[in-house]
């Protein structure tokens, strides 16, 4: 367990960059990241021992942009979206670094003020639209209330608002609408009405957790554009946690990925997508199959199954199932966990050399992606 | 008429297949409708969900044949309809020449053994209190069937098959994953040498990472021991990659059906048009620089669908014709034989492309309007 003292993150170029940005105060220019996280970890208590569910996470989400992070489940992506906003139990829940958002720590935030943030600055769309509506108000009820909490409308503005969002994110006939209740609504206008709820006060950060994963992949498409279409608008700042290599390629300016509480691979979408250089990143993708690939090429899946965060293994947690362990030799793998070292934003948590990932990446991965 | 499975004394346990050119699995004018209770205070009408509504589908010995569509296309219910967990509301069923379907269970015992079901959710379809032996042996135990060296050498077998441990005999499902739970499921479908399997939504569930090997695993079986499969899913890229022949289905009709590269190179139908042009791709570049189509609103409530085609309401291309006349699914010149399409307009992706530049405000404001509601009025 000595190895999880050690960090995985991006300690010399995180550093730096908090250097860098001491000096302007954070936001004025727009550019500067927005959302900072270094170094987070969140870990759970059970009857079973600490779940170790975020162990060492850092990134930054830029005004404008949006920062993808995939990974499958219990890979800590929901966990670290949730902890942003301070949704985790208190009591059950170890948290250490930081989450700076426009200059301020959240972690340490108290509650009260917590509040004023949520919903106002940042807010969350949620994967299943149906459970996070209430079914006792009316969908226009629902969209008016945080406004009028955080911006002290009154009814009748509030109200106003709630249609106009409506019909900001495609709902037709908004005026007779927003007295439906969501249960008048199908899914994918729920999920519109959900965008609606999050967008009412012109948050900066948007955290969408899975937002299209319950909906059918027509109604996805039009959430995904109205999306785009919204961060074009309002020039929001979404932090945007899917499961799926696919809608990360649609939606996400940069990409994280996560394996078992870590990063292990960052960078832009390109980067990431067509010149991966993780072993798990070659693993995920040449286990999805695709519309124009060989048929006869059996797809390469992961072997083995994700650790268990109770117990990760020692050193790479990704080692027990990947396939290039051998070629760093020795016990490295097994015993020293790599680091994420960035630089210009983009990096691996890999013991592969630079060549070897080159060299693999193009010998055995790429005649696999179609 | 539907007597006739007594005709053929006892297909259990080694049936010959039929003459050759039969399909395994035939399936004509299937209907399958759901009676639910309708508004109105006072006097409630009954109204039917029109789940399945009128679907041809012929499956050949050792085929895979893919059915995809949006949720509530009926996809599911025909899955169970084909292996009678469900009654059908019309149409009939013939498995291997036989009619079955309104078999009774005396009728389709012997069937049953060779119709098998995987289903979507491994938590949910396995039960927590059994281990695996049991719930892989439970097939045989109902059937009556004693292999050679004993069921548990037969469970053992399986559970190797499926690539699980087979000392895992006397484990309970709780005590394996989401992917190792669904080979436990396979192992069951498999125990009694099923000639056919629909697996609805067999994958869905599964990380991506797990989601490939089961994928394979489906594969090698189809591969190795000549089952055919009923592989029901909602992601069209594994579909194209498990079945040679893929049916696409909305509101509980067979759109477009043909060879998986023809209909995947050469969609005609304007809904597999919009349902293509929806899945995200990984290649930033290719996502990029496709044609869109797009969907507007949701489906239609299947209690109420619209009259003619179906998808007219949602559909660039819809005339005055589509919406008083039904499209019959039928063959096109120029296309492969076996690839049918049912729309009076069909074309290649590029034309329904055009026609959606010059659609309508008002249709596409009638086309969310349609599929707002879920509600049955």
């Amino acid at each position: 367990m000595a190895a999880s003292t050690d960090t995985t993150a991006d300690q010399p170029t995180g550093k730096a960059e908090t250097a860098k940005k001491a000096g302007a105060p954070a936001r004025s220019d727009g550019s500067d990241a927005f959302l900072s996280v270094r170094d987070l970890r969140v870990h759970f208590s059970t009857d079973d021992g600490v779940v170790k569910a975020v162990d060492g996470l850092s990134f930054d989400v830029e005004k404008g942009r949006t920062l993808g992070i995939v990974g499958e489940s219990g890979s800590g992506k929901s966990v670290s979206s949730l902890t942003i906003l301070g949704l985790h139990n208190r009591e059950k829940t170890k948290i250490e670094g930081e989450i700076r958002f426009d200059g301020r720590e959240l972690i340490t935030m108290p509650e009260r003020k917590l509040r004023d943030l949520r919903g106002r600055r940042i807010s969350m769309i949620f994967q299943d639209p149906l459970t996070a509506l209430s079914p006792f108000y009316t969908v226009g009820e629902q969209i008016a209330e945080s406004y009028r909490r955080h911006l002290g409308a009154n009814r009748s503005d509030a109200h106003a608002r709630a249609i106009e969002m409506l019909d900001r994110v495609g709902i037709p006939n908004p005026k007779t609408r927003v007295n439906d209740y969501p249960h008048h609504f199908s899914g994918g206008m729920r999920q519109r009405a959900m965008i609606a709820m999050s967008l009412v006060c012109d948050p900066d950060l948007l955290i969408a957790d899975e937002p299209t994963t319950a909906l059918d992949v027509t109604v996805q498409a039009q959430i995904l554009d109205l999306l785009r279409d919204l961060q074009d608008e309002f020039g929001t700042a979404i932090l945007f946690i899917t499961h799926d290599l696919g809608v990360i390629a649609q939606m996400a300016h940069d990409v994280l990925v996560m394996y078992a509480g870590r990063s292990v691979e960052k960078g832009t979408v390109r980067e990431v997508l067509k010149n991966p250089r993780h072993p798990y990143t070659w693993g995920l993708l040449s286990s999805m199959p695709n519309l124009s690939g060989d048929v006869d090429v059996p797809l390469r899946p992961v072997r083995g199954t994700p650790p268990s965060l109770l117990a990760p293994p020692p050193g790479c947690p990704f080692h027990p199932r990947c396939d290039y362990a051998d070629v760093v030799g020795g016990e490295r793998c097994r015993t020293e966990p790599p680091l994420l070292a960035l630089s210009e934003g983009r990096g691996t948590a890999c013991h592969l050399s630079a060549e070897d990932k080159q060299r693999i990446f193009i010998d055995d991965v790429r005649p696999l992606l179609g | 008429m539907t007597e006739t499975i007594s005709e053929t004394p006892a297909p259990a346990p080694d049936p010959a297949p039929k003459s050759p050119g039969e399909p395994l699995l035939d399936v004509r004018g299937l209907v399958k409708y759901f009676p639910v209770k309708g508004g109105g205070l006072v006097r409630r009408k009954m109204l039917n969900v029109r789940a399945v509504d009128g679907i041809d589908l012929s499956v050949a010995a050792g085929e895979s044949v893919g059915l995809v569509g949006e949720s509530g296309c009926g996809k599911s219910t025909t899955g169970r309809l084909i292996s009678r967990l469900l009654e059908p509301t019309g149409g009939t069923i013939h498995y291997d020449g036989n009619d079955i379907t309104h078999a009774t269970r005396k009728q389709i015992a012997p069937i049953r053994s060779q119709i098998q079901m995987i289903f979507q959710d491994p938590y949910s379809s396995l039960n927590p209190r059994q281990t695996v032996g049991t719930i892989v042996s439970s097939p045989m135990e109902v059937n009556g069937i004693d292999p050679e060296g004993g069921r548990k050498k037969r469970v053992q077998e399986l559970l190797e098959r499926v690539g699980l441990n087979p000392e895992h005999y006397n484990r309970f499902p709780h005590e394996f994953s989401g992917g190792q739970r669904q080979r436990i499921g396979i192992a069951r479908a498999l125990a009694l040498q099923p000639r056919l399997i629909v697996a609805d939504e067999p994958v869905s569930a599964l990380d991506v990472s797990i989601q490939a090997q089961v994928v394979n695993l489906l594969q090698g079986l189809q591969r190795d021991m000549g089952i055919a499969f009923v592989f029901i899913a909602h992601d069209l890229a594994v579909v194209r990659h498990f079945s040679q022949r893929v049916a696409v289905m909305y509101l509980g009709k067979i759109v477009e059906i043909a060879d998986r590269t023809s209909l995947y190179a050469n969609p005609h139908h304007p809904y597999t048009h919009t349902l293509l042009a929806a899945v995200p791709e990984t290649d930033p570049d290719k996502s990029g620089n496709r044609t869109r189509v797009h969907a507007f609103g949701d489906m239609p409530s299947p209690i109420n669908p619209p009259s003619g085609c179906r998808f007219r309401t949602r559909c660039p291309k819809a005339q005055d014709v589509c919406a008083n006349e039904e499209p019959p699914l039928i063959g096109i010149d120029t296309l492969l034989a076996g690839h049918r399409v049912a729309c009076h307009f069909p074309g290649p992706l590029e034309a329904t492309a055009k026609a959606e530049e010059s659609m309508p405000e008002e249709r596409i404001e009638a086309a969310l309007e349609a599929g707002i509601t879920t509600d049955p009025e």
